[in-house]
């Protein structure tokens, strides 16, 4: 009885079309291509037949064999597809929910705020002194061209140690005279940073320890025209090129003349708001040119040599650039204060 | 100071606004720091030249007097009002033709109450329905509208006006009564509104600390002419030369004394314009002999000192009266006229006379000499006072006043004379009698007035900005210099009212100063500095601390910064034990504000450990560090050692807190060791090691030193649980190690030789080494590193364990171990050769054996 291999084909086609995933589709495979399915014994038989049905016999069974073969690989791609499909479905997250927190230190604010200002004078040729917090009062005061009982005193509150002419430095000008003393005749373009102590009531708009950063810059050719020059340049590079500065007369010891920088308020832009308390001015700085007796005191001859000096509170800088309201929070060190920044 | 627009107007004409006029002087170095309207309206006007942006002045106060329903009336009548004891009503003439009637209870009235018709109407002013005022019953300054009301049965419409109700001070005992001049019907506001500036004097202003100070800088400013000081009314009365001697014991002290003297005055209230005056600078009017005082005192800055000529004479029994200024002998005492037994020593200067002290001088008068109300011979005095001497002497009685505060600034012995001759003026015009024919006046400390010269190439080589001489003279002159014109050079002497130009090179500041004030600030230009740079000098210190800091930061640690003043309780905590002894030496203050804030402190951990605890209340992982210096005092140095530390802070869980429920386990000391250790490698700090040592804060045998090329470095570890206790975290596991930032500088490496990248694969194997439980792994590492030798090429502890399996007394440290060479592929029989020595060294050294 001759094999019907068309109906062998229609048969196991019907069979293929059930088979959604993997493990149907092998077991479809091995029922229908394996060693003892139809078309495969089939094929096993040709060897015994006469010579002159083989030819015919042998191609009816391989075609109806590839026709299965194509079948069995165009199901494939399709279950496998789905199957693709229905794992990518599976596997689906929600990525609204928060990612893996990572441990991450910060930078205190105010010393973020230091470094930028080191980083813009660094442009400028300014090279960090730092020195002392605990001082004599020669440096603090008398060297700075501040005599004993003067007027000028009354300008600092000044915490006294329990070690005669020992103080805690009230400003960091000091450095002003170690720096000087120890360059001289060098030109000298310096930046003092550091703790300056004063005796205040703590409030929200003073505390008795601050950070201060003061600058330097002495040489035979050094004009007040270069401190506006310089102090607008680090204006512009701290709070905006466009920010407008503005100079007003004021009063130092150790420098003379002597002035207060003010930046066109950040805020606003000089409309006016709570933060300049209106003005449309911040007040950022003093400054002035180094007086002679200063210059003398540090080493270099008033006749040859001349510079300016001024400083800057960085705490006050980084409290108006963030809305900053009690400068109690710098030394608080809340994590949620610290955290911000 | 507070100065009154009007006063200043005395002597400068003033065409800026108020606005425009504060902030001239503010730029100018005389800050304004705020501005009172008290009757005239604000009004805004830019000045040219001057930067201005938003609301360009200071803060601004005040009222403005509407001038239609504020003004000068008289009142013809004062009568009883019909159901009010303690009420009047007046009949007053407002200027409009119709009689007004007018209710008031101002008790300065009372004693007319239906006395008819007054003989001279009384000048007051009348402010109508709608006006608005401050609202005198209430307390400060708020503004009420005057409303139409029925008091007791009678309508008001209308009051008469108080000094509160006006702004022009806090009075509000009674109306005011202006002066009989006053014209009836005008707008108070033309008559006497005004414009009060608060301007802060800085120390190298004292001369400013005056109304005719002020108006000098204003016409130097604005080039308006500064009016002269009133020439003094002819003194016609006996001389007083001859009727007093005066007797300066220490020239220093007292360089001159000068004495005036006043005849037949009347003692009364000064004229009201000057009693208003005197209210806007914020002083109280007396009479008008001390008025007379403290308004030549307001108006040239010389404080003067009445006293009671009588007295005076009594005293001297007879005799010619001899004033006499000297030292105060030490618990010599003196009543002064606020009437306190004041207990003296040698560094006070009393003004004297032959039976004692008169007055403490320049600070305040004594009781028995001053003025009275019936006084009649008044001699002023006018001297001139060492400012330091006065500084000390307000500071040991603690009496600041006007007086001490001007010569405590400084005041030029030029002005005494001028001070006494205005106040004699003003006395024979507000009080009558004659003055003596001169003064008496002594003179020994004269000095003479420093003399600087200036050139435009000096000017302009310290301003950037060129100003020929002429510009130099005009600026100058305009400040009352005398110049004079040599070629190029300007001779500049100072004027006889300043204190503060110096002489020689520090009288060229003081001048180049004047300059660039008066000349203007904003037109100098903006240059960059040219010249030579000085030579780059790296900070090394600071290179490496802010690597540090970036390098905490990046192994996760917050960066806080506490306060270096702390005090020694706070950081005795830090000894989980008392410690014996006297404690250590500390910077201690003098002058502490704060009652836990009186030394430096000398290590960080006790602020740190403050930080962590208060941060514990809403935070469980804690992960700190803080980089600054310590003070350690020692003996014979007057100055403390100041070296910088790092301290670092760990508790909590190790992993953040996360939805997906993350492991919760809490830091040890691992945690802190291993950022220790990323820190030292990170810094190319090769020789760093660790080893146990004891801290009097942490756990014995959990605590540890690290070593730097076998140099102390720092100790970190477990804290104490006694410690946490007392910090105020109590059961909280804390980790805390506290490093030398100089030690770690002096070993950071900045030219590390780098290695080749491997090319030949390497070898791993794994070994367990079982030891003596007290061997320290790092005994065992370190011989394993010595026997493998070069091709040992990495090395690892995966591994602790104690158990039965072992035995007791024994752990075991396993260890992933990998060989390499950088030549060839190392084969198994290479392998086993190093990992014999490995096991020989570990055998013979430690009694080691491997485990299975």
């Amino acid at each position: 009885m001759p094999i019907d291999f068309d109906q062998i084909v229609r048969d196991a086609l019907g069979g293929l079309e059930a088979a959604t995933e993997s493990a149907s589709l092998e077991a479809w495979r091995s029922t229908h291509l394996g060693k003892s399915a139809p078309v495969m014994a089939a094929l096993g038989t040709l060897g015994a037949l006469p010579k002159e049905e083989r030819r015919e016999f042998g191609q009816r069974a391989n075609q109806a064999k590839q026709a299965l073969e194509q079948a069995f690989e165009a199901a494939s791609e399709r279950v496998r597809t789905s199957e693709l499909e229905r794992a990518i479905t599976a596997g689906s997250i929600d990525v609204t929910l928060p990612g893996r927190a990572t441990a991450r230190g910060r930078v205190h604010p105010a010393v973020q705020t230091l470094r930028k200002i080191y980083a813009i004078f660094a442009e400028m040729g300014f090279q960090v002194y730092r020195s002392r917090d605990v001082e004599t009062d020669e440096y603090n005061f008398t060297l700075l061209n501040i005599p004993p009982h003067h007027p000028a005193r009354d300008m600092w509150d000044t915490f006294y140690t329990t070690t005669p002419n020992v103080i805690l430095r009230t400003h960091t000008s000091p450095g002003q005279i170690h720096v000087m003393r120890e360059r001289a005749p060098e030109p000298i373009r310096v930046i003092l940073p550091g703790m300056c102590y004063r005796y205040e009531q703590i409030t929200a708009r003073s505390e008795i320890q601050f950070y201060q950063i003061e600058g330097l810059a002495i040489g035979t050719h050094i004009t007040m025209a270069d401190l506006k020059g310089t102090l607008t340049a680090f204006a512009h590079a701290l709070f905006g090129t466009s920010v407008r500065t503005r100079f007003r007369s004021d009063h130092f010891p150790f420098t003379e003349p002597s002035a207060e920088m003010d930046v066109e308020c950040f805020v606003c832009d000089g409309v006016g708001c709570p933060v300049c308390k209106q003005s449309g001015w911040l007040e950022i700085l003093g400054c002035g040119m180094v007086h002679p007796v200063v210059l003398e005191n540090g080493g270099y001859d008033p006749r040859t040599f001349s510079g300016f000096a001024f400083g800057m509170g960085p705490q006050r800088i980084t409290m108006l650039m963030h809305k900053i309201e009690d400068i109690r929070y710098f030394f608080a060190n809340d994590l949620r204060f610290l955290e911000q920044f | 100071m507070r100065v009154p627009l009007s006063w200043l107007r005395d002597y400068v004409a003033i065409s800026d606004s108020p606005d425009a006029l504060a902030s001239r002087l503010t730029f100018a170095g005389l800050e304004v720091e705020d501005i009172e309207y008290v009757g005239l309206a604000p009004e805004r006007q830019p000045i040219a030249g001057l930067p201005t942006t938003g609301r360009s002045g200071p803060p601004a106060a005040g009222i403005a007097w509407n001038p239609a329903t504020i003004v000068v009336a008289q009142i013809l009548e004062v009568m009883p009002h019909p159901n009010a004891d303690r009420l009047t009503l007046l009949r007053v003439d407002d200027g409009t033709g119709a009689e007004q009637i007018v209710l008031t209870g101002a008790p300065n009235l009372f004693p007319l109450k239906g006395t008819g018709p007054l003989a001279t109407p009384m000048k007051v002013v009348f402010a109508r329905e709608g006006a608005m005022l401050y609202d005198g019953h209430k307390p400060g300054r708020e503004i009420m509208t005057l409303k139409r009301a029925k008091i007791r049965g009678v309508e008001s419409r209308s009051m008469v006006c108080s000094e509160k109700e006006l702004g022009i001070s806090d009075e509000h005992d009674g109306i005011i009564v202006l002066d009989a001049d006053a014209p009836v019907g005008v707008a108070a506001a033309t008559y006497m509104g005004d414009v009060v500036f608060t301007v802060k004097i800085n120390p190298n202003m004292a001369r400013n600390a005056c109304v005719y100070g002020i108006a000098r800088e204003i016409a130097a400013l604005t080039g308006a002419p500064l009016a002269s000081l009133a020439a003094p009314v002819p003194a016609t009365g006996r001389p007083l030369a001859g009727r007093v001697d005066i007797d300066i014991r220490d020239v220093a002290l007292n360089p001159r004394f000068v004495l005036g003297l006043i005849e037949g005055v009347t003692i009364a209230p000064s004229p009201y314009w000057v009693q208003r005056r005197l209210r806007m600078v914020g002083t109280r009017p007396i009479n008008n002999i001390v008025d007379a005082t403290n308004y030549a005192m307001f108006e040239l800055g010389e404080p003067l000192h009445a006293f009671d000529w009588d007295v005076i004479q009594k005293r001297a029994g007879g005799m010619r009266p001899t004033i006499i200024t000297r030292r105060a002998t030490a618990g010599e005492t003196l009543k002064t006229l606020d009437n306190v037994d004041r207990t003296l020593d040698e560094s006070t200067v009393l003004v004297c006379d032959a039976s004692g002290p008169l007055s403490l001088a320049g600070v305040m008068g004594g009781a028995e000499s001053e003025v009275s109300e019936t006084s009649t011979n008044i001699l002023l005095e006018g001297a001139a006072w060492d400012f330091i001497n006065i500084r000390k002497t307000v500071k040991a009685q603690s009496l600041p006043s006007e007086a001490s505060y001007r010569f405590s600034r400084g005041v030029h012995p030029a002005l005494a004379e001028r001070g006494v001759s205005r106040a004699l003026s003003l006395m024979r015009e507000w009080a009558g009698g004659g003055v003596a024919a001169g003064l008496v006046d002594h003179y020994p400390g004269r000095v003479d007035s420093p003399v600087v010269e200036i050139t435009p190439a000096y000017v302009e080589r310290q301003l950037g900005v060129r100003l020929e001489v002429d510009e130099i003279v005009r600026i100058l002159g305009a400040l009352e210099f005398r110049c004079e014109v040599a070629g190029d050079t300007v001779r500049a002497t100072a004027p006889d009212h300043r204190l503060d130009i110096g002489h020689g090179l520090v009288g060229q500041a003081d001048i180049l100063e004047e300059l660039a004030r008066i000349y203007g600030y904003e037109r100098i230009p903006n240059t960059m500095l040219a010249g030579a740079v000085p030579p780059p000098r790296p900070n090394r210190d600071l290179l490496v601390e802010e690597r540090v800091r970036d390098l905490m930061v990046n192994l996760g640690l917050q960066e806080i910064v506490t306060y270096s003043l702390t005090s020694p309780e706070r950081e005795a905590r830090l000894a989980a034990e008392a410690e014996p002894g006297e404690g250590p030496l500390y910077v201690r203050l003098a002058n502490p504000i704060v009652v836990d804030r009186v030394v430096m402190r000398r290590t960080l951990l006790s602020g740190l450990l403050e930080i962590a605890a208060s941060n514990s209340r809403h935070v469980d992982r804690l992960a700190f560090f803080e980089i600054g210096p310590v003070y350690l005092s020692r003996a014979n140095q007057a100055l403390p050692d100041e070296p910088s530390r790092l301290a670092m802070l760990l508790a909590g869980p190790r992993a953040m807190p996360s939805w997906q429920g993350a492991d919760r386990e809490l830091m040890d000391f691992y945690d802190l060791k291993g950022i220790i250790e990323s820190l030292a490698q990170a810094l190319h700090i090769p020789a760093a090691s660790v080893e146990p040592a004891s801290h009097p804060s942490l756990i014995p045998g959990r605590s540890a030193r690290l070593l730097i090329g076998g140099e102390a470095a720092g100790h970190f570890g477990e804290l104490h649980p006694a410690v946490a206790d007392r910090f105020g975290m109590k059961g909280i596991r804390v980790l805390v190690a506290e490093l030398s930032l100089a030690t770690l500088t002096a070993q950071v490496s900045d030219r590390d030789a780098s290695m080749a990248v491997p090319t030949f694969p390497p070898v791993r194997e794994d070994i367990a080494v079982i030891v003596g439980d007290d061997v320290p792994a790092a005994k065992v590492t370190e011989l394993v590193r010595a026997a493998g030798g070069p091709m040992l090429a990495g090395m690892a502890v995966f591994d602790v364990y104690r158990g039965e399996q072992i035995g007791s007394g024994k752990k075991s440290l396993a260890l992933s171990l990998t060989y390499q060479a950088t030549d060839r592929t190392l084969t198994d029989a290479d392998a086993t050769k190093i990992r014999e020595r490995i096991v020989r060294a570990l055998r013979d050294e430690l009694g080691a054996t491997l485990r299975g």
